[in-house]
């Protein structure tokens, strides 16, 4: 396998993550690990929150760019971790 | 035929004009087929052709002369031409029209004398035509016009404009390279798996962070966490321990080198072997980053055991390792494959003895990387990675001094030394210290090959570790399994301080904030801590860091973070944070350099202890 194949399968079986996804350019979800529904639905949402903050970055300075972004709610945290085409979404219950 | 015709119109005139109509019709069958003649007809003669009305005239009467006057008028217009005038609303002859006559009554227009006359035309009628070409195709586009975005296209612009400058510099040799790349990449780029390749960076970042929330609280007390209590001990600090690396595939090897990269503070390079000589099996060299505990960044196996391992200073990226077989190898990080970028041979002056310890020096004259190397048959090798190959070369030959056993024959054998450890020093390029089997260290120089500068009589037991003090030029320190630490000033041969730690001692390393501070860890597990500035004859810390069947084998302080790692030989490294007292600085005057003042400290305690020797020494 694959390094990259590798570390996804671990970040999938490290302790807390429910979990993971690939999304490509478009919201289009690639590759995930949970139901269809919830696929979609993160997908699209998060989709959109992603190209808002990058917006939001590259606007103050355009040498700027978004490398990471990290939403803690009560339940869970949801990281998501953009790339040029793609984007991997990861949720975690830290403390379990 | 044509003189007959011409003659004709003067007698019968009306037969003229039949014969004229059949002379014409001949003359058109005639002229139909002389054309097919005709040319030859054309090309012999030019005789004029007589129409046939003209008229005769005899020679006097052609000689007559007739004047003729010509004026602008027509002779041949009508005089009294008519024409309908508009104006007098009849016909009148233009004679009429072009003198002025006299104003008439004005006729009055109105609907009963005024008549309106209209015409239409005839309108043809309409027809339609039409015409549908097919309607082009058509796409949504709809973009926002942010300051990023226009940034993004100057700069892509820019990148653009820079390879056409350098396709323009190099021609075809370059493209051929690129056009075997290109193919290179389209068959790799075929499965959907390798599409994530380019998640790789992502991944990466995520599984950091996905490690970070885990161990949330232990990166909150790495960062921030200084131990209170430390206030209300006396001079005693503790070791808080962090995280904890340990992989799978090394499990039952033991730590045998620790090494944390000079330039990316969080990173450090393990290796894994066996310091059992019976049991000898493969051995990994890992490298681990403080960020992600959970999985080392890079992981190379070899087949003997590594038994040292250096990274250069400049390059970071070059990680020099030893092996239990008396291999050298040389890892280029940067190309992450399993196998060693270079490595030495039987075939190139391989130890015969395991290599305890190598160490980078400056790169030599010719800009080539050069490391050293010790090994337990006696040699001291330099070895010099020229034009990709490992070339070595034998500094020193270690002799047992003064036991020199003579064979029968006359010849005197000299036993060779084991070199177990060695460190140069941090100013003198050439002066380095060798530690020994038989429990001795010896200071030699790179130029003398064959005589020592100096012999310490250490140990009594082999030399685990010999280390150089980072500030004072004149201290180091030396560590061996007959329980002891000695501390020593290298023109003196007598230790400055000897410290017992009941139990085998497996490494001392001085910490790279202070002077006078040092750990020490030992095989029951225990992790010593001395700060000779607070207290010259017990440590300040003693504290057991692993379970007591682990014998802790290495210890390692990292260079900006008050952290230190320990190894043990069940394959674990144990971060552990050192508390405040451990680390406290000694408070110098200001604005006076802080660094030559644990220096000065120590020369301060040297004279001490001198003044207490001599006193000894006189009673």
């Amino acid at each position: 396998m694959t390094p990259v194949e590798e570390t996804l399968k671990r970040i999938q079986s490290h302790k807390g993550v429910i979990g993971t996804m690939v999304v490509n350019a478009e919201g289009i979800p690639i590759r995930t690990t949970l139901d269809n529904s919830t696929t979609v639905q993160y997908a699209g949402l998060l989709h959109h929150l992603t190209m808002k903050a990058k917006s939001t970055v590259r606007d103050i300075d355009p040498q700027n760019d978004l490398t990471f972004l990290r939403i803690r709610s009560k339940k869970h945290e949801i990281m998501v971790a953009p790339d040029k085409e793609y984007l991997l979404i990861v949720i975690q219950n830290p403390c379990e | 035929m044509l003189p007959a015709s011409a003659k004709a119109p003067h007698k019968q005139p009306h037969k003229q004009s039949i014969s004229i109509g059949r002379g014409t019709r001949k003359r058109d069958e005639d002229s139909g087929t002389e054309v097919g003649e005709g040319t030859d007809e054309w090309a012999q003669s030019k005789a004029t052709v007589r129409p046939p009305d003209q008229l005769e005239l005899t020679d006097a009467e052609l000689k007559e002369e007739f004047t003729r006057i010509l004026t602008a008028n027509n002779p041949h217009a009508p005089q009294n031409i008519v024409r309908y005038s508009f104006k007098a609303g009849e016909k009148v002859t233009e004679e009429e029209l072009m003198t002025p006559k006299q104003p008439k009554e004005r006729k009055l227009t109105n609907q009963f004398n005024f008549s309106e006359r209209a015409s239409q035309t005839y309108n043809n009628p309409v027809r339609d035509r039409e015409c549908q070409t097919e309607p082009p195709p058509r796409t949504n586009f709809s973009a926002t016009a942010n300051q990023w975005e226009i940034y993004d296209a100057y700069v892509e612009e820019l990148e653009k404009q820079e390879k056409t400058k350098e396709k323009e510099k190099a021609k075809t040799p370059v493209a051929k390279k690129s056009g075997k790349m290109a193919i290179r990449k389209l068959t790799s780029m075929e499965s959907q798996t390798d599409d994530l390749i380019k998640l790789s960076q992502a991944t990466k970042i995520m599984e950091r962070m996905v490690n970070q929330n885990t161990y949330d609280d232990i990166a909150q007390d790495f960062k921030y966490y200084d131990d209170a209590a430390d206030e209300y001990r006396d001079q005693v600090g503790t070791l808080l321990p962090l995280w904890k690396f340990q992989n799978d595939k090394a499990k039952r090897l033991s730590v045998t080198a620790l090494c944390w990269n000079p330039k990316y503070r969080d990173l450090f390079a393990v290796g894994y072997g066996s310091y059992d000589f019976m049991k000898q099996s493969r051995g990994m060299l890992l490298l681990y980053s403080l960020k992600n505990p959970s999985f080392p960044e890079y992981m190379f196996g070899s087949n003997s055991g590594v038994m040292c391992l250096d990274i250069h200073v400049d390059h970071p990226y070059l990680v020099a390792v030893g092996h239990y077989d008396g291999n050298v190898a040389i890892y280029n990080l940067k190309k992450p494959h399993s196998q060693p970028s270079f490595c030495s041979s039987a075939k190139s002056g391989k130890h015969s003895d395991p290599v305890w310890q190598v160490k980078w020096q400056k790169d030599d004259m010719d800009q080539n990387l050069n490391f050293f190397s010790v090994s337990s048959d006696g040699r001291i090798v330099s070895w010099t990675l020229v034009k990709r190959k490992l070339v070595h070369v034998d500094v020193i030959k270690l002799k047992v001094e003064g036991s020199t056993t003579e064979v029968p024959e006359g010849l005197q054998l000299h036993p060779v030394g084991c070199g177990t450890a060695f460190d140069f020093h941090k100013e003198i390029d050439y002066m380095f210290l060798v530690g020994t089997e038989e429990g001795k260290i010896y200071k030699c120089s790179k130029s003398y090959s064959s005589q020592f500068l100096d012999t310490y009589d250490a140990h009594n037991t082999s030399v685990d570790t010999v280390s150089w003090n980072p500030y004072h030029t004149k201290v180091f320190m030396s560590c061996s399994s007959d329980w002891t630490v000695k501390i020593w000033d290298h023109t003196i041969k007598t230790p400055m301080f000897i410290y017992d730690l009941n139990s085998a001692v497996g490494d001392v390393a001085w910490a790279p904030y202070s002077s006078t501070v040092f750990a020490a860890v030992t095989t029951d597990g225990k992790a010593h801590i001395f700060d000779l500035a607070i207290n010259k004859y017990e440590a300040i810390c003693n504290q057991p860091v692993a379970a007591k069947k682990n014998r802790l084998t290495h210890v390692q302080f990292n260079l900006i973070h008050p952290i230190i790692i320990v190894g043990d030989d069940r394959g674990h490294i144990i971060s552990l944070k050192l508390s405040p007292n451990l680390r406290k600085m000694p408070k110098e005057k200001k604005g006076q350099e802080v660094q030559k003042g644990p220096a000065v400290e120590i020369a301060k305690l040297d004279k001490l202890l001198n003044l207490v020797r001599e006193v000894k020494i006189k009673t």
